[in-house]
């Protein structure tokens, strides 16, 4: 109604993105105006064919009610335009996991790593029993052990088109697995003289062979193996300590984290050192890339997801065109930013191309961090730490947003959902928690582990989550 | 020190200048000596000392047993060891190392309240009568202020009497123990460490500083050889350990220790 309007206070609004720039030109709404209305207005604009789900930021707070609700404590000069920034949230949304659909047994001790292929199709965990075991996921069943190592298997590694996974043990060995047959892809790669803590592999829109893959282990070495032709290509040397995670950046960088606490940053067309990235005052435990999503899941869409995970199709070259349109929307124009978690309580946000310095150090844990992770869309930081609380940071600017408190001890993994909107967090305390990253609050709590949960995954496809721990069974 | 006057002589003048020669003739001569009075014994110490040299025996041949595998080549073992942890959790300790030392803050907390949660909470009150006993001096022996003390005790590495004119209290050298049996409740083994202290005596404060060992008294050992690291990386060196048997009846001191 006109005459209702009249008598509320109008003001000037101009929409913007999350890089800055302007869209349309600045108009008039009346103060009450919902998120419906803006979203209504601002899809108008954007001209899009389907209308996407926004979110609204006006002085960084979120508009949830009303723009006058937001604007109640700040003081507002009516003749001045207002700045709103919207953000495209995903358009899937993933249903929160409710409950456990079965629990897989097989492995002969403790589980201690688990992960999803990029497509969601294939589940593959490694286990202290010196097994990787394949699960087929419509069944719910075993599918494959891979048999082969000689002790535990610490890590492993999906490449970005599915069809190898690759898993280091602590005897210093790198195996291959082909996941449609359960049988070893060529020789066994040793080198290394100590445990391997990481495994990473190419991007696939540098390289969609998915060829080359990194391994960072205790001895401080980093290798570059050439799972073609079975053979170490690189040998990056230079931590003094332990290197305890290693990321294959999507812009032609290698980042390396060490216990000897500093980040080194290399070209991994050559094998240079360019940069090292000191700060923290401990060992460095994890690192996490803003573009690491999307690196992981290379070709595959999460929003095509179908019921029955399918591998996806197309050439060599239709794969990497994907991936390299989807590794450019998520990265946008800014390059790659890094978040490292260590064992003196903070975090550090790096631009690594850019900079040595870092662009914000985040403090705030009581304990060490042990996990550190970008959300898909790259706009919140989850850090999971052992003081029992999860810590969810802006991932552009790394300013402290909120604390998850609800585990009873240690946090040891997280996992995000692919749109964002969800958190899953695993526990020394044996159970799982989902938290809803909006409304910043616990949605499900997951119980029905036995021992201490020690990896936890969620399918990109976004129908499941995995979990494995020290009661030897995968939920 | 009154008893390391052999290696205080021999630190001052050396040895004897065919000393070294004629020990080693004697130790060559030892297997003769050995077998010479085995043929010879009779008797009830014949049968005792063949018991024990059977028992010799067997252990010898089991030592050269081993050695003798040392030196063949084995395939390893092919058994993984259990307890598989994740990538990031094994350079760290475990979180039972954290309960550790929550536990030591606790215990600290509890010491400064005067409070022990120790294995052996309840032991018997010792008497006076019975720990010390009195001494008669004086040329009627009629003076009767000195004590000696009846249990085992403890006195450091520095110490040194006082004029026995003046001394109250004696400690007699036959009950001093450097030494104790300590086992660790987890481990289930018992390593022999050198005692550091005694930290409290459960009967009276005046045993503690005396330092006579009782039974349950809390005494602290030096724990370096069992390299035991705290999260910081610091050595730990000292620990407590409460003491489990009654020394002065066993000639040793079997104490467990306090984690």
């Amino acid at each position: 109604n006109m005459s209702l309007d009249e008598d509320v206070q109008r003001l000037l609004i101009q929409f913007r993105d999350e890089a800055g720039e302007s869209l349309g030109s600045p108009f008039d709404v009346p103060v009450t105006i919902t998120p419906d209305k803006l979203q209504l207005v601002c899809n108008a604009l954007l001209q899009k064919d389907e209308p996407v789900p926004l979110a609204f930021f006006v002085h960084d707070a979120e508009i949830v009610a009303s723009l006058e609700k937001t604007l109640a404590g700040q003081s507002v000069e009516t003749e001045k335009v207002l700045d709103i920034i919207y953000q495209p949230q995903a358009v899937f949304r993933v249903r929160a996991v409710t409950r456990c659909t079965s629990s897989l047994e097989g492995h002969t001790e403790a589980v201690i790593s688990v992960a999803f292929s990029p497509t969601g199709k294939y589940l593959a965990s490694g286990s202290g029993d010196t097994t990787v075991r394949f699960w087929d996921l419509s069944t719910e069943t075993p599918q494959f052990t891979a048999k082969g190592h000689r002790h535990w298997v610490l890590s492993i590694a999906w490449s970005p088109d599915g069809k190898k996974l690759a898993s280091g043990c602590k005897n210093s060995q790198i195996f291959l697995w082909d996941p449609a047959t359960g049988n070893q892809i060529g020789r066994v790669l040793a080198g290394h003289s100590k445990w391997i803590t990481c495994l990473c592999w190419e991007p696939l829109h540098i390289n969609p062979e998915c060829r080359y893959l990194a391994s960072a282990s205790k001895d401080g070495s980093i290798r570059i193996w050439d799972t073609l032709m079975g053979r170490c290509d690189k040998i990056l040397t230079s931590h003094t300590q332990s290197v305890t995670c290693v990321k294959w950046g999507g812009d032609g960088l290698l980042y390396s984290s060490s216990q000897d606490r500093t980040i080194k940053v290399w070209r991994s067309q050559d094998g240079v050192l360019c940069r090292t990235l000191q700060g923290h005052a401990h060992w460095v435990n994890t690192m996490a890339l803003s573009t690491d999503y999307v690196l992981r899941t290379g070709a595959f869409e999460p929003a095509e997801a179908t019921i029955n995970p399918q591998d996806v199709s197309g050439s060599l070259a239709e794969l990497k065109d994907k991936a390299q349109q989807r590794y450019d929307q998520v990265r946008g124009q800014e390059p790659e930013r890094l978040v490292s978690g260590s064992d003196d309580f903070t975090l550090f946000l790096w631009r690594p191309a850019e900079d040595k310095k870092p662009l914000e150090r985040m403090t705030g844990h009581q304990a060490l961090i042990n996990q550190v992770l970008f959300s898909p869309d790259t706009r919140i930081i989850a850090s999971a730490s052992f003081d029992k609380s999860i810590k969810l940071w802006d991932g552009r600017t790394g300013k402290y947003l909120t604390s998850l408190r609800g585990h009873v001890s240690a946090v040891y993994q997280i996992a995000w959902s692919a749109d964002s909107r969800l958190l899953v967090s695993g526990s020394s305390d044996s159970t799982l928690k989902v938290w809803d990253a909006k409304m910043k609050k616990l949605a499900i709590d997951l119980p029905g582990h036995a021992d201490e949960v020690y990896a936890t995954d969620w399918s990109p496809d976004g129908q499941r989550v995995a979990s494995g721990g020290k009661d030897k069974c995968l939920r | 020190p009154q008893n390391e006057y052999i290696e205080l002589h021999r630190k001052r003048y050396g040895y004897r200048l065919d000393y070294h020669e004629r020990r080693r003739k004697k130790e060559g001569r030892e297997a003769h000596e050995r077998s010479r009075k085995a043929k010879k014994m009779i008797g009830l110490k014949a049968k005792l000392y063949h018991k024990q040299r059977h028992a010799e025996k067997i252990q010898m041949k089991k030592t050269i047993k081993m050695h003798e595998k040392r030196n063949t080549k084995k395939k390893n073992d092919e058994k993984t060891p259990k307890g598989a942890v994740p990538a990031y959790l094994l350079d760290r300790e475990g979180q039972s190392r954290a309960k550790v030392l929550s536990n030591m803050i606790k215990q600290k907390r509890k010491e400064k309240a005067g409070k022990w949660e120790v294995p052996v909470p309840k032991v018997r009150a010792q008497g006076e009568t019975e720990v010390l006993k009195v001494i008669r001096t004086g040329k009627r022996k009629k003076k009767a202020w000195k004590r000696m003390v009846t249990k085992v005790c403890f006195v450091g590495d520095g110490f040194t009497r006082k004029p026995p004119k003046y001394e109250r209290f004696i400690r007699p050298m036959g009950l001093r123990f450097k030494k104790a049996h300590v086992t660790h409740p987890e481990l289930k083994a018992t390593f022999c460490l050198p005692i550091l202290g005694v930290k409290k005596n459960p009967s009276s404060p005046l045993y503690t500083t005396l330092g006579v060992i009782t039974k349950g008294t809390v005494i602290e050992v030096n724990v370096s050889e069992l390299g035991l690291v705290t999260q910081g990386g610091k050595v730990i060196w000292g620990k407590y350990a409460q003491v489990t048997n009654n020394p002065e009846n066993d000639g040793c001191i079997n104490a467990v220790l306090l984690v």
